[in-house]
């Protein structure tokens, strides 16, 4: 109940609100989801159509979606957040039930008017729980054992169900994610140091128990660790999408080939050209330059998603602010890793220029909630 | 419960911390994205462009068009058409089966192409074309593409094939191409890429085969863009190939017609030469056969029906096929005996038409013997005994001396196939090749043509140019190429005695033009073009004893494989001789009656350039020859008539 310490009457009301959304992050997203239309219109061979065009269109319903968000005050999110997580795992199960199979995964649900990707929306509600657990948990307990581990299921629930579908890129994504909403809210280091060691170890038995009974990933999953840690040994096999993204990649040098003329994503070398690997096709097109720019694009969003983070003195938003940039950080961070050879190949977009609804609209929802933070955040003395 | 504001405060500036601290720690991450981008982009950006042009650029062959192959007058004997094929790409025809059997409908299909073409569409990587039918006609090629809409995926294409339009009369000349083969491919030390383009085609025998540098061309080169899957997408630069280079030959396409329907019917072969420069004009074998089934393929019932012929159509008899010489061996035993001087030109011999050899018997063709003869008669009448008596005198290593001298015994260096030697026999040569010391009946053998002597009809027509002339010509038959004419040495005269030359000469044009000659009734009438010559009839066949007792049989009465072979060697005009010329007829039975009338039929269209006008035969044989030549079949050479059959 943290905003009932601070002077409410200091929030802005009605649409005065519009006025003190943070709109330096509402040009950067737009900015940053124009560079994603260019390069849809760009590897559809210069069209609108299948792509870029829909996703305008999403970008828009995002934006109302965010605006819609940001209006309600935050402290209405917070007293949600369970409700939201639940709904998130509901969801998650019931994807496993009735979700429409895709690339060997069930990760979709079809509602009829748009198709929903749960995980994608589980981030955001662990990342709203996580920030509701540390704002209610009397920070002195912070660091106790048992006032860790709650936060532990909170995390492992849902990323065992979106392991179970499979999705280890979204996995992975939740437990980074999760673990960055500990760290930022005061967890003691210790915990994380013994996290990385059991990590390698989690490693160690996973490489371990490759071609055993109680083998712990799929064998693609392995596939893709192989084909990761050495491209060349099956470079039309498996290794083919690493191989041709960083060829892709590199050849566009300096300043690029030019908008259009990439020829790996225009000739259909590049996998995926419009979703996770998009970023290939940037830095073909737009070489180093262009690549340097988006990056920057991204590091400005989580700046100023930090400093709003920082200066908000309510708990709940300044983690959920946290939450949400780093969760958009993992996004980018993992895939430019993975298209760049830094990381195997795990099914994660480019946020905001990949190809995809669910992601998309979550993700502009989410920044909702850091606006909402922005708006709602306590004013003046107290 | 109300958080104080100790707590507050130090919440705050816990998160504060750890959130710089995370900031930081991103920040940092994004730099190593930025250093491996730049690494990437800048530092490794030539390597990484080069492969991707390695994706998406392939190179195609572009065969080059072969060099043209003309005769002296620039008839065309080789030349290439336009092969129209139909090809489909899988990937664009949807329902392969069903558009197949659309095309099925349109144009005649054979069954075992089409069962080819859908074993090669399952095997084949996507977008390459397969070639379901070949050599269509232009109707059939423009009904495709009338239906186009129809066919998805189906394409007429061109491409250029062989063809010969002289059909038959080259065919050993100049042989044929054919799509490279593995033999092919194992043969060269450094093949060419240009022969791994499917289908390409080759020389493989003859001129085709040993002109192949000359003919073939380079190839072009065409860089395409494909994508991912290998479409192409478009060409992004071509280089044309070089054509081949044209070859003239030295033969003449219409003497070589009128030589190959001269001898239609008969096992026969026939060589013309310029004696004067070695030019060979024709060389006709007969039968021959249509190299252009070769091109295409030839079937096994075609192929089968080819080699199954006792008359050997594939064998090219003029460079290829050796005879005993028979009696046209007579003027080389003469020149190296007079050259040796155990004869003069006027000492006469005694032929009781035999020779004795210890207890056997050397017999003369004529029974009861010429009685006195000296080398003049003895050539015009071709007596044996003569000649087993001054083959005698001067031995073998002589006579195979001027043999080699007047061109035979040795390799003719033409650019044809299987170009034979033949057998100059000497006494080491019979040593080593048959383990036996050289007997006097050997050389008597050899005197008349017989024996270890084979000679072939290219042989037998070098000798006959070399005696007319009294020049060493060599045979040519590469007259240009690509336009150059081909630099051949000034023939040098003949290392013998001009007047032996002379004598032997008279004896020869005594043959074809006095009444006791053997070739009398084949002679030339016409004043300024008579034909000296001699005749050869070689056995094939021992005649023993008790056969000559009761009578030879006469060659009319022996299956033809036991026949003798008819022989004759010619020149014309015996004033300054422009032409020489070899027959041979397999099995045709005496030189003077199978032989000679081709030669002087051959011989006098050499002289005219036409077909011979009746005035140059002898009044007596003008009705015969007329309708001889009626009944002639000969090929339109007209430039515009593309060789086809004169009706």
């Amino acid at each position: 109940m943290s905003y009932l310490e601070y002077n409410v009457t200091s929030v802005p009301t009605g649409l005065r609100k519009v006025l003190y959304l943070n709109w330096p992050l509402i040009i950067l997203l737009a900015a940053v989801a124009s560079v994603g239309f260019l390069m849809l219109y760009s590897v559809a061979g210069g069209s609108l159509r299948p792509w870029a065009e829909p996703q305008m269109k999403r970008f828009g319903l995002g934006m109302v979606a965010m605006l819609f968000v940001a209006m309600v005050p935050i402290w209405f999110w917070r007293n949600v957040s369970a409700l939201a997580y639940a709904v998130s795992l509901g969801l998650l199960v019931l994807v496993e039930l009735i979700g429409v199979t895709g690339m060997g995964a069930q990760r979709w649900i079809d509602l009829g008017f748009f198709v929903l990707q749960p995980s994608e929306l589980a981030k955001v509600t662990l990342v709203m729980i996580l920030a509701a657990y540390y704002d209610w948990l009397d920070i002195k307990r912070t660091s106790h054992p048992v006032w860790v581990f709650f936060p532990l299921v909170l995390i492992l629930v849902p990323t065992a169900l979106v392991l179970k579908q499979p999705d280890l890129g979204t996995a992975l994504l939740l437990i980074m994610g999760g673990g960055i909403m500990m760290f930022v809210a005061g967890v003691h280091w210790v915990y994380f140091a013994a996290v990385v060691a059991s990590g390698i170890g989690m490693i160690y038995a996973v490489i371990a128990s490759r071609g055993t009974s109680w083998q712990l990933l799929k064998d693609y999953q392995y596939r893709r660790i192989d084909t990761f840690l050495d491209p060349a040994n099956d470079p039309l096999g498996a290794g083919y999408h690493i191989t041709q993204s960083k060829i892709a990649l590199g050849s566009g040098g300096w300043t690029g080939r030019g908008f259009m003329q990439g020829t790996q994503s225009r000739l259909n070398f590049l996998p995926e050209k419009h979703t996770d690997f998009i970023f290939t096709t940037l830095a073909e097109e737009f070489g180093f330059v262009g690549g340097i720019s988006l990056l920057a694009l991204y590091a400005m969003i989580i700046f100023f998603c930090i400093v709003s983070a920082i200066r908000n003195r309510d708990r709940y938003g300044s983690l959920v602010t946290l939450g949400i940039a780093a969760t958009f950080f993992l996004y980018f961070a993992v895939n430019m890793s993975m298209v760049m050879g830094l990381a195997p190949v795990v099914g994660v977009p480019l946020p905001m220029v990949s190809w995809g609804g669910s992601a998309m609209l979550v993700l502009l929802a989410a920044f909702g909630l850091a606006q909402s933070a922005h708006i709602h955040r306590p004013r003046g003395k107290n | 419960m109300r958080r104080s504001p100790k707590d507050t405060a130090e919440s705050a500036r816990r998160i504060s911390r750890r959130a710089l601290l995370l900031g930081g720690s991103q920040l940092a991450f994004m730099g190593i994205l930025a250093a491996r981008m730049r690494f990437m982009q800048v530092d490794q950006a030539d390597e990484f462009r080069m492969l991707a042009d390695e994706n998406r650029i392939n190179m195609r062959l572009l065969p080059p068009a072969r060099g043209l192959i003309h005769d002296r007058t620039g008839i065309l004997i080789a030349g290439n058409e336009q092969n129209y094929r139909i090809v489909i790409v899988r990937e664009d025809a949807g329902d392969v089966d069903e558009v197949l059997e659309r095309v099925t409908q349109l144009v005649n299909l054979d069954p075992a192409d089409l069962e080819r073409a859908r074993k090669e569409l399952k095997q084949l990587s996507p977008f390459v074309p397969v070639t379901i039918a070949d050599w269509l006609s232009w109707e059939e090629v423009a009904k495709v593409a009338v239906n186009a809409p129809a066919l998805p995926g189906v394409s007429p294409e061109v491409g250029l094939s062989r063809f010969y339009p002289l059909v038959e009369d080259f065919a050993h000349v100049v042989g044929y191409v054919g799509p490279v083969s593995d033999y092919d491919l194992g043969k060269l030390t450094d093949p060419d890429p240009i022969l791994q383009i499917p289908k390409f085609q080759i020389g493989k025998i003859g001129v085709e085969g040993k002109m192949e540098d000359a003919l073939r061309g380079r190839a072009g080169t065409r860089r395409i863009e494909v994508n991912a899957v290998g479409r192409v997408m478009r060409e992004l630069d071509r280089i044309d190939g070089i054509s081949g280079g044209n070859v003239q030959l030295t033969t003449d396409a219409g003497l070589q017609n009128f030589a190959q329907a001269r001898m239609a019917g008969e096992s026969a072969a026939a060589v013309v030469m310029d004696p004067r420069n070695g030019d060979l004009l024709a060389l006709a074998s007969a039968p021959s056969f249509d190299p252009n089934k070769f091109v295409r393929g030839i079937s096994v019932k075609d192929y089968a029906e080819l080699t199954e012929n006792i008359y050997r159509p594939l064998a090219n008899k003029t460079v290829q096929g050796t005879y005993p010489p028979g009696s046209t061996f007579k003027m080389v035993v003469a020149m190296a005996a007079l050259d040796a001087g155990v004869i003069g030109t006027k000492e006469t011999v005694w032929c009781p038409g035999f020779k004795r050899l210890g207890n056997r018997r050397f017999h003369c063709w004529k029974r009861g013997g010429h009685g006195h003869v000296n080398l003049h008669a003895s050539l015009q009448q071709s007596c044996d005994v003569y000649f087993y008596e001054v083959a005698e005198r001067v031995g073998i290593e002589k006579i195979s001396a001027m043999a080699r001298k007047l061109g035979m015994g040795f390799q003719h260096d033409l650019p044809m196939s299987a170009v034979a030697e033949g057998i100059m026999p000497t006494m080491d040569w019979k040593r080593a090749k048959h383990g036996e010391g050289w007997q006097r009946g050997d050389t008597y053998n050899a005197g008349i043509g017989q024996g270890f002597v084979l000679a072939s009809p290219l042989q037998l027509a070098v000798m006959s140019a070399r005696l007319a002339s009294g020049l060493s010509v060599t045979p040519r038959l590469i007259k240009t190429v690509n336009g150059v004419e081909v630099d051949y040495p000034e023939p040098k005269p003949l290392d013998v005695n001009p007047v032996h030359l002379r004598a032997v000469q008279d004896g020869m044009i005594a043959v074809s033009n006095s009444q006791r000659g053997t070739a009398y009734r084949s002679r030339i009438d016409a004043e300024d073009m008579r034909m000296a010559g001699k005749t050869g009839t070689s056995q094939v066949r021992n005649i023993t004893a008790a056969e000559r007792a009761r009578g030879v049989t006469s060659n009319k009465d022996l299956p033809w494989i036991r026949r003798d072979h008819a022989l004759y060697v010619a020149f014309a005009p015996i004033e300054s001789p422009r032409i020489a010329c070899s027959v041979v007829v397999e099995h045709g039975g005496g030189g003077s009656t199978a032989a000679a009338p081709i030669a002087r039929d051959i011989v006098l269209r050499a002289l005219y350039g036409t077909v011979p006008p009746l005035e140059a035969y002898p009044a007596s044989d003008r009705t015969r020859m007329e309708e001889l030549f009626d009944n002639l079949v000969l090929r339109d050479l007209s430039p515009t008539s593309n060789g086809k059959i004169r009706a």
